[in-house]
């Protein structure tokens, strides 16, 4: 399956990036790589092979115990920028999400 | 649903969808073991799952799934056997890993319904689906210039998203949805539905149509609407301006907008995502959740009353009127204390009659005094001073004639106001019902004695002047005469 320009473009808008031009023939080449090499898996015969969560054991599911968290300073350590205890980002214009 | 019942807007019909997201009861998130609590000071309930750091890995909360579960049984929903995570994709800094973890191909709960009651009658409103997903932190814009700031405590707190069928045809059956459902998620335990601190939060799809047609409208989104007020008045206003659209031939934008509480409107919600694809993919990171069968009927059979049952029991039971029992039922608290002091008064009363009084007197008390006192105070009135058991201290001295009924009432609201049991203050203040024959006589006399017309036109046959004479001597007792006892002695003159 190969990309076209425009799929590359708006995956390129989803993820906010600005691409050059010549970034955009090269994700469009290499993009349509990826997908050609795993669109391989469309030719292994799984006939026979239960779907996912069929006749599955039941979920282990987690305690609802609390545990510690992080102390702010550990939490904010790997922010690039920060103001006071809150994480610091360029300002969001939209809001309501 | 039926025709006959649809409200109509002029020439329009409305056409609505609500999205509820309820925050869950559990005392951790949903992936990660961090405490779920509002109100903490910023970025210190966060840990690296909720933060989004690489290498992370999500663990499920099994009492998130029960509540999930238990919420779906009280709506009737059915419970999927399997069902699947999935990642929501979208780029907002509240949003750490750049994904949410949502259910989207098989939700945990699908079906279901509630039953509105409005003037415009009684209706079943579908709902869709249910299903678990995490929250996200929270941005703070304001007072900072240039910059927003995020706390991410909230990340990772769990939802159950409700999506009801687009049933919805006015908004008062939105704000009658929204109430039953939040009453239903609070008696459940599911959710304590506080919608000031965000647990209740309502999205609001709406279009118009001609009535008759089945084909829908262009759909507008108003998102995140806080207050039932608020439902309604944003819906009044999208009614309003998509019928003026389209009457002048505009088209309406499928789209999302934002209520503005202060200017009443709706308006575009700007957003630099033009087109919004979320690239829904299955969640690698978690197997699909297969539930035990054990748990789906551990949490049928454990579940409490639900206030549709509540009303129905009332009434049939008890003998309140509907209206009352709705009432009481929308206020958990308020129900639980009218029912342990109707319980603590039948103890000592044997005969019907006596019940049936007692009966009467509690209802009215309750649904004026106590719900009074409770939306001017707070839930703290109905514990401590001014709890049930005060209360029904308070109401036997009516019964047993030493106060007035005004007295107990006038007396609810002080002991409220300053803290005191309702009894201390009755004596406090020397309060004592006039039962004395000769007292109440001379009473009954002196109010005669100053309006010979009226004694005169009601011996004529005017019966309805009969209360008026009561008034006038519960008036000349400044509320102290037992009025049973004037009544009687009223009766007794009057027959000349």
């Amino acid at each position: 399956m190969n990309l076209s320009r425009s799929d590359v473009l708006h995956v390129a808008r989803l993820s906010a990036l600005a691409l050059s031009e010549a970034e955009v023939a090269r994700m469009t080449s290499e993009l349509s790589a990826i997908l050609n090499y795993v669109e391989g898996l469309a030719t292994v015969d799984i006939s026979g092979v239960a779907e996912a969560g069929e006749s599955l054991a039941p979920t282990p599911l987690a305690p609802d115990t609390p545990a510690a968290s992080l102390s702010t300073e550990g939490a904010l350590a790997g922010a690039p920028d920060r103001s006071g205890a809150f994480f610091q980002v360029p300002r969001i214009l939209e809001e309501g999400r | 649903m039926t025709e006959s019942s649809v409200s109509l807007w002029g020439q329009w019909e409305v056409v609505v969808g609500l999205e509820v997201h309820t925050q869950l009861l559990t005392k951790s998130k949903l992936f990660c073991r961090c405490e779920n609590r509002f109100g903490a000071p910023p970025n210190t309930l966060v840990c690296p799952v909720c933060l989004g750091h690489p290498g992370t890995l999500p663990v499920l909360n099994g009492e998130a799934v029960r509540l999930g579960v238990r919420a779906g049984l009280a709506a009737g929903c059915r419970v999927s056997p399997v069902s699947t995570f999935e990642r929501k994709h979208y780029f907002y800094p509240d949003l750490p890993k750049g994904y949410q973890i949502s259910q989207y191909a098989q939700p945990l709960l699908t079906g279901g319904s509630l039953r509105i009651r409005t003037e415009a009658g009684e209706r079943m409103i579908r709902i869709h689906r249910m299903h678990l997903e995490e929250d996200a932190g929270k941005n703070l814009h304001a007072g900072i210039p240039d910059r927003s700031h995020v706390d991410l405590n909230r990340a990772g707190v769990p939802l159950l998203e409700i999506v009801s069928e687009p049933d919805i045809r006015s908004p008062d059956e939105a704000v009658d949805y929204l109430k039953r459902l939040r009453q239903l998620l609070r008696a459940t335990k599911v959710s304590d539905g506080n919608m000031e601190e965000g647990s209740f939060r309502c999205d609001i799809n709406l279009s118009i149509r001609r009535p008759g047609t089945s084909v829908f409208g262009t759909r507008v989104e108003i998102k995140n609407v806080n207050s039932f007020r608020f439902v309604h008045k944003a819906m009044v206003y999208e009614i309003e301006r998509q019928i003026e659209a389209v009457e002048s031939g505009e088209k309406i934008l499928q789209e999302t907008r934002l209520f503005d509480p202060v200017s009443g409107r709706t308006k575009p919600m700007r957003s630099k995502e033009e087109a919004l694809d979320y690239r829904y993919f299955p969640e690698p990171d978690l197997p699909h959740l297969v539930l035990s069968p054990s748990l789906i009927e551990e949490e049928r059979l454990s579940l409490p009353e639900l206030p549709e049952q509540r009303v129905e029991r009332l009434c049939t039971e008890i003998g309140l009127s509907r209206s009352d029992a709705e009432i009481l039922v929308a206020e958990e608290s308020l129900a639980r204390y009218f029912e342990e002091g109707l319980e603590r008064f039948r103890s000592g009363i044997a005969d019907e009659e006596g019940l049936r009084k007692v009966r009467e007197r509690w209802t009215s008390f309750v649904l004026s005094e106590v719900l009074r006192e409770l939306n001017r105070r707070g839930e703290e009135v109905l514990s401590g001073p001014t709890g049930v058991t005060h209360a029904v201290d308070l109401l036997e001295k009516v019964l047993g004639g030493s106060l007035s009924f005004s007295q107990a009432k006038e007396v609810y609201g002080r002991a409220a106001e300053e803290k005191k049991t309702p009894v201390s203050l009755v004596e406090e203040l020397g309060l004592v019902q006039v039962s004395g024959e000769g007292e109440l006589l001379a009473l009954v006399e002196a109010v005669l004695a100053e309006n010979t017309e009226e004694v005169a036109a009601y011996r004529g046959g005017k019966d309805r002047l009969f209360g008026f004479f009561v008034g006038a001597v519960m008036k000349k007792s400044r509320g102290k005469a037992n009025p049973e006892k004037v009544n009687e002695i009223l009766r007794n003159k009057l027959k000349g």
